[in-house]
């Protein structure tokens, strides 16, 4: 099993015809995920490939029954594009986009709170549930099926990450990448709750970085609540305070977020912490060894 | 992006917002007429720079005279000014500032931003005026007062009303600070900031209140709606090696190490800065090429980090998940040709088109040390420069 994606997901892609969402439609639908529709005001009625183009969501939403969204719409339009697909009732939202405001970010979650759909993003890699369905620009043949959940802030670490799963022979249940902005619609929490839910999800690799306070909340979640082994990395132990690394959210500021409070945190709370990025995969077999 | 003191106090001014009367000078010349211009026997000259701590620095002075003002502006122009913020070799102070002078009778702390975990734009107050707030944040929490606005029902006057008693503000000056509130409120919004810091707001001797400094950032994502913003950035303040890499679309921030890193992706790129130190030596730099670069953002992004000259040694990480390895290895041999490479050069690629990448970089006859992964690229670009830094 899984969470939140699986082969009966049926995937819309909101800005189908810019060059991002063309070249990661047709990726994700070799990958084998249903991608049923796609969506550009005005282009309505013509296709991308054979996918249907709508000029709205609702269209999309009733024609296809898609109950999940993909979006690669320009930063100045992303906010719109995500209210777009909640108000069509579209139950997994999914934005790639980097570079949306965050003052709109802060408008998007107040409307979507008030709603029955999930974001995930933005500024984010998407979902995966491996050997099933890929949701966002995630290179898919380094994944492998398997047990162990994978939620991070941040991209290519992610891919790492897994890599170094698969290497190893360890597969994974699903891949959430959250995002690296400041605002997101899912976090590291919402993500954990469901992976303890899951009943073929055995173990959670967390990776975190600097800025905000999610990995200390997320710590104290896992030390309460939490039913599986965990094991976390955080980057930018070397990071600056006061400078942004990347990430419109990774950044020390007021002397708070640093990579030291949040390991520290984690350990407080019993989780295997790597020290090391390299030592993701090996860390997360000793657990699953020792387990067994 | 950050602005001076003087163009945040230009836009809360513009906004409602009380700010004392003032003029900005880049020459002794200018300050002379500055002071002649305010008319008044006291102002109080500041220099600009993008630092906090100016005051105990040295950089602010009450000025009697036109010739003071102006014997300040030779004093402080062209040369750097040292304060806690701005580390040892300090900014340069190329713009001054003039205004009126106040009578202070309290100081008071009062910031806008946006708070993470409420998800929300935040109004912070404390009675403790002047201070470094981190440091009344650590020392005593309990002086701070932190509310967050939401998104629908604007900056609303009860919340207003409850931070200007915790301050202990009364009669008229709780209107008046509700309305500051008001306008810092709708530049917020107006201007896609990220943070509004009054610090100190004083209440005067007058019993008015008053913006004495005032800092603003904007959030860089929002920029494109504001060019009016963007106009003021201040070259002058930023690295020329990150306004540079802006310039390619690269995100580039200058360290103190000495191993040039060049990643795809911000976290894999903090990532390998840590693996750096792990293995013994410092990072020189964060730098992300982004997801789809091509060969001239990668040639560039390779040229921006050699131009760093504490650079002995430089490790390339990536993981080609968009991007492709052939295209970064093409980008990597033309580079290197470009600056005629003396370093240590080691390189570590996954991903898609890996091996077509591999034999690029082997067929180009320059020196390339090819890791296995990213602890062994780590542990080969420490080696290559002798050990631990």
């Amino acid at each position: 099993m899984s969470i939140l994606v699986n082969r009966n997901t049926r995937v819309v892609t909101q800005g189908i015809t810019g060059a991002t969402g063309q070249l990661h439609t047709r990726a994700c639908k070799e990958y084998g995920t249903q991608m049923v529709a796609g969506v550009v005001p005005g282009k309505g009625g013509t296709d991308f490939e054979g996918i249907p183009i709508f000029d709205t969501v609702e269209q999309a939403r009733k024609a296809t029954g898609c109950n999940a969204s993909v979006i690669y719409v320009p930063p100045p339009f992303a906010a719109d594009a995500i209210m777009e697909a909640a108000d069509a009732g579209v139950e997994l939202i999914v934005c790639i986009t980097e570079g949306i405001p965050v003052l709109d970010m802060v408008k998007v979650k107040r409307y979507i709170n008030a709603t029955k759909s999930r974001l995930i993003g933005p500024n984010c890699p998407g979902i995966i549930t491996p050997g099933e369905c890929k949701i966002g620009i995630m290179p898919g043949y380094i994944h492998k099926p398997g047990k162990v959940g994978v939620v991070s802030r941040s991209g290519t670490l992610t891919y790492e990450a897994v890599y170094q799963l698969t290497q190893l022979g360890i597969g994974q249940s699903t891949c959430i990448g959250i995002g690296g902005d400041p605002i997101i619609g899912t976090g590291h929490i919402d993500a954990l709750k469901m992976f303890n839910e899951d009943p073929d999800t055995e173990a959670v690799i967390l990776i975190g970085e600097i800025g905000g306070t999610a990995e200390e909340e997320a710590a104290q979640y896992i030390q309460q609540n939490f039913k599986k082994p965990v094991v976390a990395f955080i980057a930018g132990q070397t990071a600056p305070k006061g400078r942004r690394m990347g990430h419109a959210g990774a950044i020390i500021s007021g002397g708070r977020g640093t990579a030291a409070d949040k390991i520290a945190a984690l350990k407080a709370a019993g989780i295997t912490v790597a020290m090391s990025p390299a030592d993701l995969g090996s860390t997360m077999k000793q657990v699953l060894d020792a387990r067994k | 992006m950050n602005i001076h003191e003087f163009q945040a106090k230009q836009i809360l001014a513009r906004f409602g917002a009380p700010v004392p009367k003032g003029q900005p000078a880049a020459s002794a010349a200018e300050m002379e007429a500055a002071f002649k211009a305010l008319g008044q026997p006291r102002a109080v000259a500041k220099v600009q720079i993008h630092a906090g701590g100016r005051g105990k620095a040295g950089g602010v002075k009450i000025v009697e005279s036109a010739a003071q003002a102006r014997d300040f502006a030779q004093q402080m122009l062209n040369k750097p000014l040292v304060t806690h913020q701005t580390g040892p070799e300090g900014r340069i102070v190329r713009k001054l500032y003039l205004e009126e002078a106040s009578d202070v009778a309290r100081e008071l702390y009062l910031a806008m931003l946006v708070d993470r975990k409420a998800e929300r734009i935040a109004v912070v107050a404390s009675t403790e005026g002047g201070m470094d707030i981190e440091e009344v944040a650590a020392k005593t929490p309990q002086r701070i007062i932190t509310e967050p606005i939401d998104q629908i029902a604007g900056m609303a006057g009860f919340q207003a009303r409850k931070i200007a008693f915790a301050l202990g503000l009364r009669d008229k000056q709780v209107n008046q600070f509700a309305g500051l509130l008001n306008s810092m409120y709708r530049a917020f919004n107006e201007t896609d900031a990220s943070l509004i810091e009054i610090n100190p707001l004083v209440v005067t001797k007058q019993g008015v209140l008053l913006c004495l400094d005032a800092k603003m950032s904007f959030d860089d994502n929002g920029l494109f709606r504001h060019p009016d913003i963007r106009e003021l950035r201040d070259p002058n303040e930023e690295d020329p090696t990150e306004t540079e890499a802006a310039k390619y679309d690269l995100s580039y921030v200058h360290l103190d190490g000495n191993i040039g890193c060049m990643v795809n992706g911000a976290g894999l790129a903090m990532a390998t800065m840590d693996i750096v130190k792990y293995y013994g030596a410092e990072p020189a730099n964060f730098l992300d090429v982004g997801g789809g670069a091509n060969t001239e953002k990668v040639a560039a992004a390779f040229r921006i980090l050699l131009s760093d000259h504490r650079v002995r040694g430089v490790l390339i990480n990536i993981f080609g998940g968009i991007m492709r390895c052939d295209v970064l290895a093409q980008g990597v041999v033309e580079a290197a040709r470009q600056v005629n490479l003396k370093v240590p050069l080691v390189v570590r690629m996954e991903g898609t088109n890996v091996d077509q990448g591999k034999k690029i970089l082997k067929d180009s006859g320059i020196a390339v040390i090819a890791a296995a992964d990213m602890a062994d690229a780590a542990r080969r670009v420490v080696e290559a420069i002798g050990g631990r830094s």
